[in-house]
């Protein structure tokens, strides 16, 4: 079997063994979070041997281009000296402030060292100090000052549980954006459906005042769902938008609660996908953007295909959970 | 047939009489979307990752259209091994061919190009029910 070589030591990899499973046997900590080659949390670099292409994954062409690769979707085939994540694949940040958005959701607001270029949707990874890492949406517009990230907080969650306490200041690092889940135009007037549940409303955040900003004349449909009404967030901010742009429409869906669909509250208790399907049966020449936990993501992104969305229209965001 | 068959054999103008791979694009999504919402089989596409299944759905259809593509009669039976597992046999077989002769149908393509699409989709069943 092929050998990591890693700072000065050398690891034999075992069958099947991902360089970061075999990285983390020998006892080196490596940022990771979800396993899954999706949060780019354990981003390494990979010199002296070939790297695997799937490895490189959805990794922006500058990061391939240096040798980044995932560590978790690493499969050796030959010898490859691995080191660490340098300074160019990250930059610091600071914590500017952390607000409450409901019960369980926190805004978490950064100002990178240098302005970070990135897609109102697209995800960053954000670093603690002792290489703890979380993927996070970006719920700000590029022009904002700051990077704003909602955050749920999960009982005993290393990182939500750090970030609800943490002090203003604070140095992070931030590595991306990743993503593909962004307003893209294809045309001013194309009707565009945006559904999630829970935190999966950050990436939509931002892609619906992206596109209102960019002038987008088609219809645009914001279905937020949550399991009850407190569970909601930005339903203020999110009224106060469609009062203002006659073209975009926000539904809200919770499983349980009063219903209040035609009331100011706007809040319907059915499930997100029969909010969307009852007043949508078709939905031939739509854009889609889908959010959140993933098995409501590869439902839903289903249902919208089958009701005749193009595949190739539908973007979706899978929040993967962190690995054990 | 021995079960490593290599599928090569296939008209080579077929794939450019349907228009090549703006074809198969243009078909991965009707098709599909039969597929996935027909009752006699959509049970076996239950929680699949639809980017990857799409990706399949495309590869099988470029083979099926005579197009280039390096399918082995090895990668059909490990593909669908889960399945034959799980009851896949000549009825959902037939299903897909059905509803692929459907979708070009629809597609407005001529019925004796479906039928050497069908052929060539025909040359796989006893690989993809391993047998």
């Amino acid at each position: 079997m092929p050998s990591i070589h890693f700072e000065g030591r050398e690891f034999p990899v075992q069958v099947g063994e991902t360089v970061l499973d075999c990285l983390l046997r020998n006892g080196i900590e490596i940022s990771h979070s979800c396993k899954a080659g999706s949060c780019q949390s354990c981003l390494v670099k990979g010199s002296d041997g070939p790297i695997p292409e799937f490895a490189q994954k959805g990794l922006k062409d500058t990061l391939r281009a240096q040798g980044y690769f995932l560590a978790c979707s690493c499969q050796l085939k030959a010898d490859l000296t691995v080191t660490r994540a340098g300074s160019e694949a990250r930059v610091e940040a600071l914590i500017s402030g952390v607000d409450r958005l409901n019960d369980t959701v926190l805004q978490v607001r950064l100002k990178p060292g240098v302005p970070l270029a990135y897609f109102a949707g697209q995800y960053v990874s954000v670093f603690r100090e002792d290489g703890l890492a979380r993927a996070y949406s970006l719920a700000s517009l590029p022009d904002e000052q700051e990077l704003a990230l909602h955050v749920r907080m999960i009982p005993g969650g290393a990182m939500s549980g750090w970030l609800s306490s943490v002090a203003p200041g604070t140095k992070v690092w931030l590595q991306g954006p990743a993503g593909n889940c962004f307003y893209a135009r294809s045309t001013a007037d194309e009707p565009i459906l945006l559904a999630g549940a829970g935190t999966g409303l950050a990436p939509l955040y931002g892609i619906v005042r992206d596109a209102l900003r960019q002038g987008h004349t088609g219809d645009i449909w914001l279905f937020h769902g949550a399991l009850t009404p407190s569970g909601l967030y930005l339903t203020h901010e999110l009224s106060e938008l469609a009062r203002t742009h006659p073209n975009f429409h926000y539904v809200r869906s919770v499983r349980a609660g009063s219903d209040d669909r035609n009331g100011s509250g706007g809040i319907e208790v059915r499930e997100l996908d029969q909010c969307i399907l009852s007043r949508f049966p078709s939905l031939k020449g739509w854009k889609g953007y889908v959010c959140g936990d993933p098995a409501l993501v590869n439902s839903l992104r289903k249902k919208l295909f089958l009701a005749g969305m193009a595949s190739k229209a539908i973007y979706t965001d899978a929040f993967v959970p962190t690995a054990a | 047939m021995p079960s490593a068959t290599v599928l090569t054999t296939h008209e080579p103008a077929l794939y450019e009489k349907l228009g090549g791979e703006a074809a198969v694009d243009a078909a991965v999504d009707v098709f599909y979307r039969k597929v996935l919402s027909d009752d006699r089989i959509s049970a076996f596409f239950d929680g699949v990752d639809m980017d990857r299944q799409a990706a399949k759905q495309k590869a099988f259809l470029t083979m099926a259209f005579g197009g280039p593509h390096n399918y082995t009669g090895a990668d059909m039976r490990r593909g669908h091994q889960h399945l034959v597992a799980r009851g896949l046999n000549d009825t959902h077989f037939d299903v897909v061919v059905e509803l692929l002769g459907k979708s070009l149908a629809e597609l407005g393509v001529a019925p004796e190009l479906i039928a050497q699409v069908a052929g060539i989709a025909e040359s796989t069943r006893n690989d993809v029910l391993n047998r």
